[in-house]
């Protein structure tokens, strides 16, 4: 009996996926389990596994080649078998596996949690922990299993967000490229983001001696390096949970306000940018957050996040410092309300007490969506961070 | 075969055997009658048989063993414990539940174990040590020595299924066990002609073409004898006997249990009573000038000294620890 | 590697042990003259002679309780039971004595013996010849339960079994007697107490011991090539003590479970495998864990009320399809 081989959905948003390469050929034995080709995705490369046994009789679809989910790619049989029909009039899928688009939230007044609600949500166990870890609120998700269960499926299917951008420079001579699947993404979500969302600016310098000499004492303690960024993730944290009117996502229907910080940070990889969350970022030791931010960022330049790892983020933040940038503004990652951006770190002449005096700055600018969070909300978030980097103990105060 | 056995002689040259089985008789009823007073205490709980005017029996086969041979017995087994050599600290340590007991606390008055002396239990289920101790016996002929093992049992154990299916199988492959039926007339509450189709036990061994005696378990020299000469017929010959020694409780199945009423008479005690083995052994001893009155005195003290300080022992000692709940369920 | 019977591979593992170590013996009905009622002692008695390879009248109570003492007494026997059905003739011997010697002398009296015949269905054999009753011994603190599926896991597991020191009951099957693997020629053992992952998968974990194992692989391929569902297949092997691990790690991995069973569904083994799961690993559970068994009567002789009370390819499907919340 014919296998068919389908592209599938490997992560929650993907549409389509372009085949990096086949690893078995036309007539090679496979069995179930087998990983048969490498194919990209809107996020990352993933393994794609046949799903039954026999020869690869047929590939239909080349390597480079991109289609969309659910598309017939190539036929697993037995040597013996008929697969005319199947090859030569290419049908989407048979039953496929359950499908990953993104949905949007039912309309619901906003309810933080489903304890607040008459009468229990019927969940799986695994369900219930994947929504919690998500910030998703389960009565806001359709349940497709008996009795209106939510299972697994149903959490995936629900939206998630995707990644902030920033835009790239054009080269002056010029070679044409196909964007890759990546690429692509980052196009369309520029498109749908810096379009529909009223963003405001809001830039704030900060004075950094008192971290620096925090961040070098700290360095003494143990093998840990940690970083300013890492420094700035913990306390933009800390800040969101004093201002949680900008640690919110907007959604057509509610605003939803985080009683958890799940910082995304920026990370720049080959071929465009990824934002890796850091969940509880509040809770987490700065000791944590670095060690946490390097492992993040090695997989996500190795292209090997899961889809659940660099969704779900309730404000995002994105350092251009070490490439020498003092002061950007970055894209908002929508659904989030804001995202800060992070200048280097460099030395400035300054007025202290009426005497010019050298001291280290960095300047950061806090993007806003003007429909969640208004001029006076952001600017006091700022002043909470200000303070915080200019007086480390303040985070703890 | 029956061979009616009447009383051996006594022989001056033995005295030291005498008194050692008169010490070990007179052990037993003093341990077993403290064990009485103990468990009416609440000292020892659960089930508690005793084993008072059976003690010829028990002494007298176990004397005709090596160190090296097995024994089993019954849930009725103090008496062969303590003869075979079990310390009587421990025993009574191990009827009180304490750690210090022969099997640490875990098996109670029905399970005692001391493999050192080979005494291997101690068994509950009535009948249940009968095939163990055959096997005992087939592991003896496969290893080719010449220990013998003797399984001591109620005489209510001869209508159970194990009983047949053993002693065919012993027959048949000749094993040098013993199967000594302590026929003391009763089951709990049903005497022996209320539930067995033939009552001479012995009888039954030619079912199974085996050698069997009936001896008259009130004389200790008698069962002695017996004894050897079983012994001699499994050490030499590889073959087994079923002997029926004809014995007396005078207390009730068990301490739960009435020593007298429904099933027998006070009479029929107080006759029995009367044939005590532990006085005809004494008085045939002061009779024939191998013992006095005041040795026996003299024994009878230290004897007592002996099992009250087991009391004492068994008082003071701990009971085992919480975490030796779960040890000892497997083997490493 | 040469590719035997499970049969052949049980003469095997008796042999060897029996070559390797003099103290231990066989016993039981026709295992000498008549070379094994189901001929898994082929040869032995030629090989090893009579006091090694024991036939006994058909007094089950009595020879165990032999066995039993031969134990006390130092030997390593092996009692063979024509089928496990006639064991419940001397269950006495096995649970009384066997299983709890060593905790009522206070570790004085180990047991080092082997318990071992055909149990469970076979192929209209009639309500007194049919029954497993895997979970009533797995209920026994003191024994352990070992049920191999494959040659190779039976000859591996019988070793191992001979070679513990404790009350071993070791369940094989006549359906499974004949089915051939590959066992390689060199000496191993497999430790009891492991599972064995028969098959890798993604999306749902199938449990299984014994004749359920061939069963579950079957219904594995088919929901691989007809759904798209890539089960995973874990032979439990050891039911007592069972390799909680194993199954735990597997379903975090797959989120849901169904456990396939011979047994009657009443305290069955697969009970015991669901409270396992459910307890530690709730949160990883996308849906009730479901079981497969024997349908709750005795067996009848009748050929297709008997292959209906058999577990069914198509129940696992049906279950698999609960499990995964899959209409089609």
């Amino acid at each position: 009996m014919a296998t068919h081989v389908l592209m599938e959905a490997l992560s929650p948003t993907m549409e389509e996926g372009r085949i990096a390469a086949w690893l078995k050929q036309e007539g090679d034995a496979v069995q179930a389990g087998d990983v048969i080709a490498e194919v990209e995705t809107d996020k990352a490369i993933m393994e794609l596994q046949a799903r039954g046994h026999g020869l690869l009789r047929r590939i239909l679809v080349p390597a480079g080649a991109s289609v969309e989910v659910g598309r017939l790619i190539a036929v697993i049989a037995d040597a013996s078998e008929d697969i005319s029909s199947l090859v030569d009039a290419p049908r989407a899928a048979a039953p496929a596996p359950p499908p990953l688009a993104p949905a949007t939230a039912t309309p619901e007044a906003m309810v933080p949690d489903d304890r607040q609600r008459g009468g229990r949500t019927r969940a799986s166990p695994l369900a219930r922990r994947m929504a919690r870890e998500r910030g998703l609120d389960l009565a806001t998700i359709p349940g497709t299993g008996p009795g209106g269960r939510i299972v697994k499926r149903d959490v995936d299917a629900t939206s998630a967000p995707a990644m902030a951008v920033s835009a790239p420079a054009a080269p002056s001579s010029y070679v044409d490229v196909v964007p890759g699947q990546l690429r692509k993404t980052i196009a369309k979500r520029l498109v749908q983001s810096l379009g529909p969302i009223p963003h405001f600016f809001l830039t704030s310098e900060i004075d950094m001696e008192q971290a620096a000499d925090a961040r070098a004492s700290l360095n003494q303690l143990g093998d840990t390096k940690i970083s300013f960024n890492d420094i700035v993730i913990k306390v933009v944290a800390v800040a969101l949970t004093q201002h949680r009117e900008c640690n919110a996502w907007w959604t057509p229907d509610y605003v939803r306000y985080f009683t958890d910080v799940h910082i995304a940070m920026a990370v720049a990889i080959d071929e465009g940018l990824i934002t890796p969350v850091i969940r509880y970022a509040q809770r987490k030791s700065i000791r944590a957050i670095a060690a946490e931010s390097r492992e993040l960022a090695e997989r996500a330049r190795a292209r090997k996040l899961a889809p659940d790892e660099y969704t779900g983020g309730t404000f995002s933040i994105s350092n251009l410092g070490m490439l020498d940038i003092s002061q950007f503004t970055a894209v908002i990652n929508p659904p989030e309300a804001a995202i800060l951006a992070i200048g280097a770190i460099t030395e400035q002449p300054v007025v202290q007490d009426g005497a010019i005096t050298i001291r280290r700055r960095m300047r950061v600018t806090m993007s806003c969506d003007h429909r969640v969070i208004d001029g006076a909300m952001g600017a006091r978030f700022l002043q909470t961070v200000k303070r915080m980097l200019e007086n480390p103990l303040a985070i703890v105060w | 075969m029956n061979t009616a056995v009447t009383s051996p002689a006594l022989d001056a040259n033995r005295r030291d055997f005498y008194f050692h089985i008169y010490r070990q008789m007179l052990l037993i009823r003093r341990f077993e009658e403290k064990a009485g007073e103990a468990y009416a205490q609440g000292k020892i709980g659960g089930f508690c048989h005793l084993y008072i005017g059976q003690e010829a029996v028990a002494v007298g086969a176990i004397a005709a063993l090596r160190p090296d041979d097995y024994v089993f017995a019954s849930y009725r087994e103090h008496a062969h414990a303590l003869a075979r050599g079990t310390a009587a600290r421990a025993v009574m340590a191990e009827l009180f539940g304490k750690v210090t007991g022969c099997s640490r606390g875990n098996g109670g008055s029905m399970h005692l174990f001391d493999a050192a002396n080979r005494f291997l239990g101690g068994h509950a289920i009535v009948g249940g040590q009968i095939p163990i101790a055959a096997g005992a016996g087939f592991a003896i002929k496969c290893r080719g020595t010449d220990q013998v093992s003797t399984c001591f049992f109620g005489e209510a154990a001869v209508n159970i299924g194990s009983f047949h299916e053993t002693l065919n199988m012993a027959a048949l492959w000749k094993l040098p066990t013993i199967f000594l039926c302590e026929n003391n007339r009763y089951g709990m509450g049903t005497a022996l002609e209320r539930s067995a189709a033939v009552y001479d036990i012995a009888h039954r061994a030619c079912s199974y073409e085996m050698d069997a005696e009936t001896v008259d378990g009130m004389d200790v020299l008698a069962v002695h004898e017996a004894m050897k000469r079983a012994v001699t017929r499994a050490r030499t010959h590889k073959l087994p006997t079923l002997i029926e020694a004809r014995t007396y409780r005078y207390m009730g199945h068990s301490m739960a249990d009435p020593i007298h009423g429904h099933y027998r008479t006070k009479e029929e005690l107080e006759e029995q009573k009367a044939r005590d083995p532990i006085d005809q052994l004494e008085i045939r001893l002061i009779d024939a000038g191998l013992m006095t009155a005041d040795e026996a005195q003299h024994i009878d003290a230290d004897l007592q000294a002996q099992v009250q300080d087991a009391l004492r022992f068994s008082d003071e000692s701990p009971d085992p620890a919480p975490d030796d709940l779960y040890r000892h369920v497997y083997a490493d | 590697m040469p590719t035997i019977t499970y049969r052949e591979a049980l003469n095997h593992a008796l042999r060897e042990e029996m070559a390797r170590d003099p103290s231990v013996f066989l016993m039981g009905e026709e295992v000498g003259v008549y070379q094994g009622a189901y001929k898994v002692s082929r040869g032995m008695l030629e090989t090893f002679g009579e006091s090694r390879v024991v036939d006994t009248p058909i007094a089950e109570l009595g020879f165990t309780g032999i066995g039993v003492g031969a134990a006390m007494a130092g030997m390593r026997p092996v009692i063979e039971f024509m089928t496990w059905n006639f064991a419940l003739l001397a269950i006495d011997q096995i649970v009384n004595s066997a299983a709890k010697m060593l905790y009522m002398s206070g570790g004085q009296v180990p047991m080092p013996m082997v318990f071992r015949g055909p149990g469970g269905a076979a192929l209209q054999l009639g309500a007194q010849h049919s029954q497993a009753f895997d979970s009533w011994f797995a209920h026994i603190p003191g024994l352990k339960v070992v049920a191999p599926a494959t040659p190779y896991d039976a000859k591996g597991l019988l070793k191992s079994a001979i070679r513990d020191n404790n009350p071993v009951v070791f369940l094989e099957g006549e359906m499974l007697y004949n089915v051939k693997g590959d066992v390689p020629d060199e000496e191993y053992t497999i430790p009891l107490g492991a599972a064995d992952r028969k098959r890798e998968g993604t999306d749902v974990t199938l449990v299984c011991h014994s004749k359920t194992v061939a069963l579950s692989l079957k219904v594995a391929d088919q929901l691989a090539t007809e759904m798209g569902i890539a089960a995973e297949v874990l032979d439990l092997r050891t039911l007592r003590p069972l390799d909680v691990d194993a199954i735990l790690s597997s379903v975090r991995k797959t989120h849901r479970g169904v456990v396939v069973e011979e047994g009657w569904p009443f305290c069955g083994i697969g009970a015991q495998v669901v409270d396992e799961i459910q307890r530690a690993a709730f949160d990883d559970l996308d849906a009730p864990i479901l079981r497969v068994t024997q349908a709750d009567v005795p067996m009848s002789y009748n050929k297709q009320l008997e292959r209906l009370a058999k577990p069914q390819p198509q129940a696992v499907i049906e279950a698999v399809k609960r499990v995964t919340y899959r209409e089609d």
